[in-house]
């Protein structure tokens, strides 16, 4: 049996764990710098695509090309997303259908963007196992829509993954536990990420994870408790230097270079304030530094209206689950969100006690996404996952009223059978319009597809006997299948998915995804070895500065000479070039850095020596 | 096969619903496509139909109502929700007072609610609530039992006072949702 891996594709960082044979636990895959988060950053640079750290470093210096929390615009359109754009550097065109970002002269879907960092994971695990890996679980909110589901099992393909399940993360996490320290119950998962929020209820009895209901909000997470901070600060900022901002070109508001840097240290003081109870901003500017002190209590005031939101969610999830808050056995907390004291404590105070967070919020999901994985391939056979889906599936019929086929928190797969018929005599063609939410009119949920059943023989009108099956897969992703009862035959389905990628789209993305990966291999070497000449310069600057005394003018003319050399060739594209100077440079210092050892400067160098560095690679 | 098949049953209503929860664990981990992940593709395709009709089953037989719904639905030979001969249908005992909620709840969209009617319409909801709750508790406590233990000759009589039950149900539940949502608008307004 080939081996699954598990992901976390998250909004703010992603990971790729599996269960190790040997211990039949689960174990977060590091990269080979030892770090287990992979940002979910991805930047269009001049020398080729970044992800990750890389592409991070990239958010300050090119924030038009550097695209981040993309799984915000994941499964969606220009209209749901139109609103919150303003506070996104890149930009998005109005259109119909699928969102499509233009980041420098080209156009990229959510699902390709996900896909960079999909590979990247995927070349984490292959570098690990040391064999090529080509079957993933991914997980999604439990509340995404089949749209989003679609568009994550769309990206999957492009980075050349079959993605044999997609996961709800609240459950994933809960099967992390559950094989953590197994105890029956009814639980409650409340997961908070960077840009979605699930809740979901579950029974576990007997090894079965049974979910009885989840509720939740694909548009609300930590990135929300930045951006507050942020719009607080900008004020603040264009409150008390004011003088020094008008004098500047551009509007504060419109720098997108100045907007990330305040997003960056928004984010970082949100992080101290959950471990400290006061914190210091610090922002430089070209003309003055913005700095000022912010405590715990003034951060909450802004935060409360945001954590609030997902309190009526958690309320709907127990009602459906035909639950008070006290029946809740244990209420775990997943989701880096979940690290904020005042998320703690709405929590507890909601349901009464004190949440648990034994496993790290930032891995359980990917550690959960790797036991189903294992169980999928037949490894875990006491353990089992009765998910549901989270939202109503209906069709539309006479006046734009949904009439609901599948209710919200069936347990999946589930099917439901519908008739139709023709309403004109001799007709052969009927649509279907099937849409996904609570509401009562087609206009308030939200469109999955329209489906032309074609090649219905022509006959009276109300002849025809249509029967439509309508599947929800172990995926919680929809199937449509159809059949004309009078003759047997099965009528042919065409589906026209609103916010998707055609199935002719994502073949086209596959293929030049292979056509782009070997660029991308060469742009990555390009940018690690010009990585490690900046540190071999710094360092050599470093020591230069600090042991001046110790050489001749005459060293002292050939470590600069060499220095500049290297900076000449960093600026091209020549690997090579870049490479062999390097080794210069470090050859030049080598008699420095021997004699700075001697002295009391020793450390001036750094933790690694240039040579050290130049033997890695 | 129907949903009562699906568990080994026999057409009853009295379901112990624990022992219900019990058989649906064991069948889910007989069929869960999770389970047949590595099978060939002809497997899968059953597994993934033999759990969705399972998922279906547990669904409609857990629920007692909503298996007594099914009762009839098999009963009637109909096996999707079309053509459905349980039509809401008012209890002739509450005519007058479903005609003068009818009236105000006319009068109230035009004009909006004062207090007086305003009262009178929730004690009027409440008092619906809990002749629903009676209903529901007929339905599935002597109408359940007298299904279960009736002579074949004597079937087709109960089922008839099962759907009098349920589309008496049907349209209190209406009427409640119609007045729920006249009582909120008010308060919204």
């Amino acid at each position: 049996m080939a081996r699954i891996i598990g992901i976390d594709l998250g909004t703010t960082n992603s990971l790729v764990a599996y269960v190790d044979d040997r211990t039949g636990l689960p174990r977060i895959i590091p990269d080979a710098e030892g770090r287990r988060l992979l940002p979910s950053v991805v930047a269009f640079a001049p020398e080729g695509i970044l992800v990750g750290e890389s592409a991070r470093r990239q958010l300050v210096r090119r924030p038009e090309s550097t695209v981040y929390s993309v799984k915000r615009f994941m499964g969606r359109g220009y209209e749901d997303v139109k609103e919150e754009l303003r506070y996104f550097p890149f930009t998005i065109r109005p259109a119909e259908g699928i969102v499509r970002l233009q980041v420098g002269d080209r156009e990229v879907t959510p699902p390709e963007i996900s896909a960079v960092i999909l590979k990247a994971l995927k070349e984490r695990a292959e570098a690990h196992f040391s064999e090529p890996i080509e079957k993933a679980v991914i997980t999604v909110p439990a509340y995404f829509n089949d749209s989003q589901r679609q568009a994550t099992r769309d990206a999957g393909r492009i980075a050349g993954l079959d993605v044999v399940r997609i996961l709800n993360e609240p459950t994933a996490a809960s099967l992390a536990y559950g094989l953590h320290r197994l105890k029956e119950g009814v639980i409650a998962v409340y997961d908070l990420g960077g840009g979605t929020f699930d809740i979901s209820i579950l029974r576990v009895k007997e090894g079965i994870f049974e979910v009885l209901a989840t509720n939740g909000n694909t548009h609300l997470g930590g990135d929300d408790f930045d951006r507050v901070l942020m719009l607080w600060l900008q004020e603040d900022i264009q409150a008390r230097h004011h003088r020094e901002l008008s004098c500047r070109e551009v509007d504060l508001g419109r720098d997108h270079e100045a907007m990330q840097e305040l997003r960056l240290a928004a984010e970082a003081a949100k992080i101290r304030l959950s471990s400290e109870e006061r914190t210091t901003l610090t922002i430089p500017f070209d003309d003055f530094t913005y700095r000022r002190e912010i405590n715990r209590a003034e951060l909450e005031r802004l935060l409360e209206p945001l954590v609030r939101k997902t309190l009526g969610p958690c309320r709907a999830a127990l009602a459906d689950a035909g639950l008070a808050p006290a029946q809740i056995d244990e209420v775990v907390l997943v989701g880096g969100s979940t690290r904020v004291p005042l998320v703690r404590r709405r929590v507890q105070e909601l349901f009464g006690k004190t949440p648990h967070s034994q496993l790290n919020p930032d891995e359980v999901v990917a550690l959960g996404a790797a036991v189903q994985a294992q169980i999928l391939a037949g490894g875990i056979t006491h353990m089992l996952l009765l998910d549901v889906t989270p939202l109503s599936l209906g069709i539309e019929t006479l006046g734009g009223v949904v009439s609901v086929l599948i209710p919200r928190n069936t347990t999946i797969p589930t099917s439901a059978r519908e008739m139709f018929t023709t309403s004109v005599d001799g007709q052969t063609v009927v649509d279907m319009h099937v849409l996904q939410g609570e509401r009562e009119l087609a206009k308030d949920c939200r469109s999955l597809a329209r489906f032309e059943l074609r090649g219905i023989d022509p006959m009276p009108a109300g002849m025809p006997k249509i029967e439509v099956t309508f599947l929800i897969d172990a995926n919680g992703i929809l199937q449509v299948m159809a059949k004309e009862l009078r003759t047997g035959k099965a009528a042919s389905i065409e589906v026209k998915p609103t916010y998707g990628l055609s199935e002719t789209d994502v073949q086209r993305m596959v293929d030049e995804s292979f056509q782009y990966a070997e660029a991308d291999v060469e742009a990555r070497m390009l940018v690690e070895i010009r990585n490690e000449a900046a540190t071999v310069m710094t360092h050599v600057q470093r020591a230069l500065r600090q042991g001046e005394a110790l050489v001749s003018e005459e060293e002292r003319a050939r470590i600069t000479t060499a220095l500049e050399a290297l900076r000449q060739a960093r600026e091209t594209t020549d690997r090579e070039s870049i490479r062999q100077r390097t080794v210069a440079l470090n050859q030049a210092t080598e008699h420095l850095a021997e004699l700075m050892m001697d002295s009391a400067l020793k450390s001036a160098l750094g933790t690694r020596r240039a040579s050290e560095i130049m033997e890695s690679q | 096969m129907n949903y009562f098949e699906v568990f080994g049953l026999e057409r009853k209503l009295g379901i112990d619903t624990e022992g219900l929860q019990r058989r649906f664990y064991e069948l889910s981990r007989r069929h869960h496509p999770d389970f047949h992940a590595t099978a060939s593709s002809g497997e899968q395709a059953d597994a993934l139909e033999a759990s969705a009709r399972l998922n279906a089953a547990y669904r409609i037989l857990r629920d007692p109502i909503g298996r007594i719904d099914y009762l009839v639905r098999l009963e009637e030979g109909r096996d999707t929700r079309e053509g459905a001969t349980v039509k809401p249908q008012a209890p002739p005992d509450l005519l007058e007072e479903m005609f003068e909620i009818q009236e105000a709840l006319a009068e109230a969209k035009a004009q909006g609610l004062d207090e007086a009617t305003r009262k009178t319409l929730a004690a009027q909801r409440e008092h619906l609530l809990s002749r629903s709750r009676e209903e529901e508790a007929r339905l599935t406590g002597a109408l359940a039992a007298a299904w279960d233990g009736a002579r074949p000759d004597d079937r087709s009589r109960v089922l008839g006072e099962l759907k009098q039950g349920l589309a008496t149900r049907a349209y209190l539940r209406t009427v409640i949702d119609d007045l729920g949502q006249a009582l909120d608008e008010d308060e919204d307004a």
